[in-house]
């Protein structure tokens, strides 16, 4: 089946010069880095494996504080994935479809995050969103609520490191989505919104999917700017990735378990993903 | 088809073998080599200012006398000592240590001290990792046991200070905190180190001896942390060390409470086994705790040890 597939892509790809030529010639040098490359992949999963103490998983990873810590951990990057939606795809069809001044400097602006060590970012968001930052003085002098070391400054902390993926993500995926559908709908008497909400946004629904499971993982494993911006307390603030770095202090085996359930968090996205990712 | 996975099969499995041989002869190498500068070592020309201590505190000579690494010439002169000494040292030694590497690299030019800060347990736990350290200074002895027990110190770790706990408050105090008591009222916000820190487990002791229940809004990894929430102002309250309160300068204010009395932490040090530079290891170790070095941190607001 492999097999078929490359003879026709190299009978599409390699077909102006070299027609004749059925398989595709492999270097066989490129195999030691690529193998080099696969172990360091493969090799820290597998050493986590072995170190599993299974015995004990049962008991470690059925504590109420590990379940507190991964209901917060879920239902936090879940917030923010939603955030991420409501707020980024609009940005994205700004960023993919409109010509203005300064479109490339957002998108770098944006996509920030997505470069900024997370401790540095969370810092940023104390100076901005903290009780004594830019924005975060007047919140408290108006509204008497103070950010930092809530739930919600998770949730802020995760959305300000994971959006830019699913921006990035529905953006790629807007360019590849034919505008004169637009138009079409334009000259059939379709309003802006309806035509967005009708014509545009179900053509994008697979890039939103992965886009928003991507923001969602990014968001899971969050830590330096969590750790920074809302803190570490257990119920509130201590997610999963919290927890084990804590758990590697004094209860190694608890770290690697705790360890071993976000692995199984990743592969299960993994596995949701593979239509789109592992088979492209 | 099978032919390209055969090959990957093989070659993954010929660097595998390469790998595994790579570091058993590695492993099988370094052993002399660490051994190497110990008997290389001769006598220094230069007659530091920091020349190690001969009959300061019974401590400190015990243990240099102990260290196998440099009981020889450590006693008569100072050994020629060069490169890299790697220091992993509780985050509330930061200031000191800086400064006591800066004056260990003026004394023995060509040596470079790197410092590394972070919460004892974080550090303890990197070296019983394996992490690269020549000397490990912990702010409590459990934490230092951690390392002690897995069997990474050289010798017996020296006690070279103590410190107490201090309430820091924003410089005015605006919440008017004049007691342990007052850190536990609801309505201000309070930092504390996590129970695995140090400092965290000091203040633990301190508030079950004032018998109050406190409730944190946060459980920092080191007490630096909880120390810039304060600074920030993103705290009412933190629990640090008095050193802490000082390095702050005019950031914070300090709050002295009776319980700090009850959880006194001691400081230990020792050379790690882990290390590439023993021997300047356990020179900078003989530094810290020469009078010298007790000076700079007596200034700092550590307390004899």
């Amino acid at each position: 089946m492999t097999d078929v597939a490359a003879d026709t892509a190299a009978n599409t790809t390699g077909g102006r010069t070299r027609g004749a030529d059925p398989r595709v010639r492999v270097p066989y040098a490129l195999f030691v880095p690529a193998a080099i490359g696969v172990l360091f992949l493969i090799l820290p999963i597998a050493g986590l494996l072995i170190r599993t103490p299974w015995h004990q998983l049962p008991s470690l990873i059925s504590s109420p504080d590990v379940r507190t810590a991964l209901r917060l951990s879920l239902e936090t990057a879940t917030a923010a994935t939603a955030i991420a939606i409501v707020v980024g795809v609009p940005i994205a069809w700004v960023l993919a479809r409109l010509e203005f001044r300064g479109r490339a400097l957002l998108r770098a602006l944006i996509t920030l995050p997505l470069v900024l060590p997370p401790v540095a970012g969370g810092i940023a968001l104390l100076l901005a969103y903290g009780r004594r930052g830019v924005v975060g003085s007047e919140i408290l002098r108006v509204f008497g609520v103070s950010l930092p070391f809530t739930t919600a400054a998770v949730v802020v902390a995760e959305t300000f490191v994971a959006m830019p993926f699913l921006i990035v993500s529905v953006e790629g995926s807007l360019r590849g989505v034919d505008v004169r559908y637009d138009h079409a709908a334009a000259t059939l008497g379709a309003s802006r919104l309806f035509t967005f909400v009708h014509v545009t946004l179900p053509m994008l629904g697979p890039g939103i999917a992965a886009g928003a499971v991507l923001c969602w993982a990014r968001a899971l494993g969050e830590f330096g700017a969590t750790i920074t911006f809302a803190g570490s307390y257990p119920g509130t603030t201590q997610t999963m990735p919290l927890q084990v770095y804590l758990a590697l202090q004094d209860n190694p085996d608890a770290a690697i378990a705790l360890s071993l359930v976000l692995l199984v968090v990743s592969v299960a996205i993994l596995a949701g993903l593979r239509d789109r990712w592992l088979r492209a | 088809m099978n032919r390209n996975a055969a090959a990957v099969v093989v070659s993954t499995v010929i660097v595998a073998l390469g790998l595994a041989g790579c570091s058993s002869s590695k492993k099988a190498a370094s052993s002399p080599s660490s051994a190497a500068p110990a008997a290389t070592s001769t006598p220094a020309t230069s007659a530091s200012a920091v020349a190690p201590s001969t009959g300061t505190s019974s401590a400190p000579a015990a243990a240099s006398s102990s260290a196998p690494a440099s009981s020889a010439p450590a006693a008569v002169e100072t050994p020629s000592i060069s490169g890299t000494v790697v220091v992993f040292a509780a985050s509330s030694l930061m200031a000191t240590f800086t400064s006591l590497a800066t004056n260990f690299e003026q004394a023995h030019p060509g040596v470079k001290v790197v410092p590394s800060y972070g919460g004892s347990d974080t550090l303890a736990a990197q070296i019983t990792q394996g992490a690269p350290v020549d000397v490990f200074a912990a702010a409590s002895t459990t934490t230092m046991g951690t390392v002690t027990k897995a069997g990474d110190g050289v010798a017996t770790p020296t006690v070279f200070a103590k410190n107490q706990l201090e309430i820091a408050v924003s410089p005015s105090n605006p919440d008017h905190i004049a007691s342990l008591a007052d850190v536990t009222k609801s309505g201000v916000k309070l930092a504390l180190c996590a129970a695995t820190v140090p400092c965290g487990a000091a203040a633990t002791k301190a508030f079950a001896a004032a018998k109050l229940t406190p409730h944190p809004v946060t459980l920092e990894q080191d007490v630096a942390s909880v120390l810039t929430k304060v600074e920030l102002g993103e705290v009412d309250a933190g629990i640090v060390y008095q050193t802490d309160v000082k390095s702050a300068g005019s950031k914070v204010a300090g709050v002295n409470f009776a319980e700090a009395a009850s959880a006194i932490n001691t400081y230990p040090i020792v050379v790690v086994k882990t290390g590439k530079n023993l021997v300047a290891g356990q020179e900078f170790l003989n530094y810290v705790v020469s009078p010298a070095g007790q000076q700079i941190l007596q200034a700092a607001g550590f307390q004899q040890p």
